[in-house]
């Protein structure tokens, strides 16, 4: 669950940031989506393109395979890159493999702390925390953690909110 | 016709004086359909002509007798059915006749309060009460009211989001006001004649009348084109002129007062330390008279207007007034080699690159770009609700990034192109400065 050091962007100077990464099973869960729904479309390709076109036109079929060859990796790389840290007085949140993406939090500006999670997370035991301030621009998301994680995370940046509230 | 005993209903356990909006109200509409159908008479005389000789006394008389009173009707239940009542903490105002609402606006949230009278209110002695408020996108508004009423009822709201006594707040009254700055009509025509875009409006006027003439040799065309373009930018410079006309603005406990308007006039008030960001901005052709205009935004709204053309020291004068213990950099300031990104930021953003610049002082993070119209953008510390970093694949590779700051008007300002390893350093001390900054600022309840 730690992904250890941070590494890259030079962003990172700080001495005692802890970075905790996501759960194993928010990429467990994408890469079944991703298997699912492309491994539906390439067997119905195949079979339509087969049994209507012939044989030969069925290896389109591979095409939504490659696709999904590469999203495997890709979802790999973007789980790797999503972590966060609470730092003393502001929430670090680290993302993305080329677009990268670091953003601050101060727990003074925080006017909402929400926790999300819809039938297929809670299948799979997951809940996303998001952190709303007054700035529409802020994308503070936590995009998937166990639920209790989520609570802790979720009370936590509520009890840090109220002690050093700040306002508009 | 109706219940008019649905009106006023004590419900709150502590009396609260409910009102009602001015008895005018029910006309502000009024003139909607009439203008429609000139508009359509004017734009069509044949038809009209034709239209109006088939209309027998009957019809005519028959519709008179639907409209009118079911205009009225309506008019007069909205009025009747919209109450407004000013409590310790809120302003609520109820209105709806089959869809109920009910806006409870908290006093201390109020980001800006505006009374304006528009050319025909003020024929009628009227004004519009406007009221910015945190999370709302529209402005919630009371019009109209009795003129006198309004600004009481401004000086009011104002006394209690300051956290006066409730017993008090009737009587403090209007807070005095010290003038700071009025723009000559003069300095504001021809700041708009140095302006790109009324000359840009002027010569697509000029030019597609005779382009078309060429192409169809059809009279209407030409009119149907050139006539509406002539009006566009007319209106354009035009109506910036009416409406900034006779600026001026003012200090008092309770704000900032911005008065302006040559046929609508308009009175803003922006309470202490409501402001978010600031932007000045000096077109190209401003710059040898080194003018420049001044916007600012508030939570809630952005992009409203505080200086529309000032000579910098003034504005800048004005600026240290809005966000107290700020200095705006000075443009030599700006355009140093530590405040320009670096020379390899141009394989990025070819050319613009020169125009971005970055300055942070205690008090203020201030972003310039623009390398014709110049702009500079400043968040003071406090302001700032997130910060940040975002590098894209192209820009790794000549080790530069952009730090956003984000304020609460909905807003980010953006320094671009910084070095990277400058960038982090911001990302990490912007954070701090941020949180910092707050400790010194004032009470939401300003005079509490």
């Amino acid at each position: 669950m730690e992904t250890g050091s941070p590494g890259g962007a030079g962003a990172t100077g700080d001495e005692q940031v802890v970075w905790t990464g996501l759960p194993p099973g928010l990429l467990r869960m994408r890469r079944l989506l991703l298997v699912v729904w492309l491994g539906s479309v390439a067997l119905a390709v195949g079979l339509l393109l087969g049994l209507l076109a012939g044989p030969a036109w069925a290896a389109f079929a591979l095409l939504p395979l490659a696709a999904a060859g590469w999203g495997w990796v890709m979802l790999g790389r973007n789980w790797r890159s999503w972590r966060y840290a609470e730092r003393a007085d502001d929430l670090l949140l680290s993302r993305g493999v080329l677009w990268r993406t670091e953003t601050v939090v101060p727990y003074g500006r925080m006017q909402l702390v929400e926790v999300t999670s819809g039938p297929v997370m809670r299948w799979f035991g997951l809940a996303g925390v998001q952190l709303h301030t007054a700035a529409a621009a802020t994308d503070a998301t936590v995009p998937g953690l166990e639920p209790a994680e989520a609570q802790r995370l979720r009370d936590r940046l509520t009890e840090l909110g109220e002690a050093r509230s700040a306002g508009l | 016709m109706t219940a008019p005993d649905a009106g006023p209903d004590v419900r709150a356990p502590r009396p609260v004086t409910e009102r009602r909006l001015h008895p005018v109200t029910p006309f502000r509409r009024a003139w909607a359909p009439v203008a429609v159908i000139v508009g359509w008479a004017a734009h069509d005389p044949d038809q009209a002509q034709a239209q109006l000789t088939r209309l027998t006394t009957t019809t005519l008389l028959v519709a008179l007798a639907v409209f009118v009173p079911a205009a009225c009707l309506y008019g007069f239940l909205t009025w009747w059915y919209t109450h407004f009542s000013v409590t310790d903490t809120e302003l609520r105002i109820r209105t709806g006749l089959l869809f109920r609402r009910t806006a409870h606006i908290r006093l201390e949230r109020i980001q800006a309060v505006d009374v304006t009278r528009p050319l025909l209110a003020r024929v009628a002695g009227v004004a519009k009460l406007r009221l910015d408020v945190v999370g709302t996108d529209k402005k919630d508004e009371l019009a109209f009211l009795g003129e006198g009423e309004a600004r009481r009822l401004r000086a009011e709201l104002l006394a209690r989001a300051a956290g006066f006594a409730p017993e008090t707040a009737h009587e403090v009254g209007e807070a005095p006001s010290r003038q700071l700055l009025r723009v000559p009509a003069r300095d504001l025509a021809v700041s708009l004649l140095l302006t790109g875009a009324t000359w840009g409006a002027l010569a697509v006027a000029l030019v597609v009348p005779p382009v078309l003439w060429l192409a169809t040799h059809s009279v209407w065309t030409v009119l149907a084109t050139g006539v509406p373009l002539l009006g566009a930018a007319g209106a354009r410079s035009v109506g910036r002129f009416a409406g900034e006309y006779d600026w001026t603005l003012g200090e008092s406990p309770d704000g900032l007062r911005i008065d302006h308007g040559l046929l609508d006039r308009a009175h803003e008030t922006v309470p202490p330390g409501r402001v978010q960001t600031v932007r000045i901005v000096q077109p190209l052709l401003w710059r040898r008279r080194d003018w420049v205009r001044v916007e600012l935004d508030v939570a809630g709204s952005s992009g409203s207007v505080l200086v529309p053309v000032a000579p910098r020291e003034l504005a800048d004068a004005v600026v240290a007034r809005v966000l107290p213990g700020v200095t705006v950099p000075a443009a030599t300031a700006m355009t140093t080699a530590a405040a320009r990104p670096p020379r390899r930021a141009g394989r990025c953003v070819p050319v613009w690159w020169r125009g971005y610049g970055l300055a942070v002082t205690d008090a203020v993070f201030a972003a310039r770009h623009g390398l014709l119209r110049r702009t500079v953008a400043l968040v003071p510390h406090a302001k700032v609700q997130s910060v940040r970093l975002t590098q894209g694949p192209w820009q790794r590779l000549w080790r530069v990034a952009d730090v956003h700051v984000d304020t609460g008007a909905g807003k980010s300002v953006t320094a671009r192109l910084r070095d990277a390893r400058e960038a982090a350093e911001l990302l990490r001390g912007q954070a701090e400065r941020s949180r910092t900054g707050r400790r010194d600022a004032r009470p939401d309840r300003w005079m509490a």
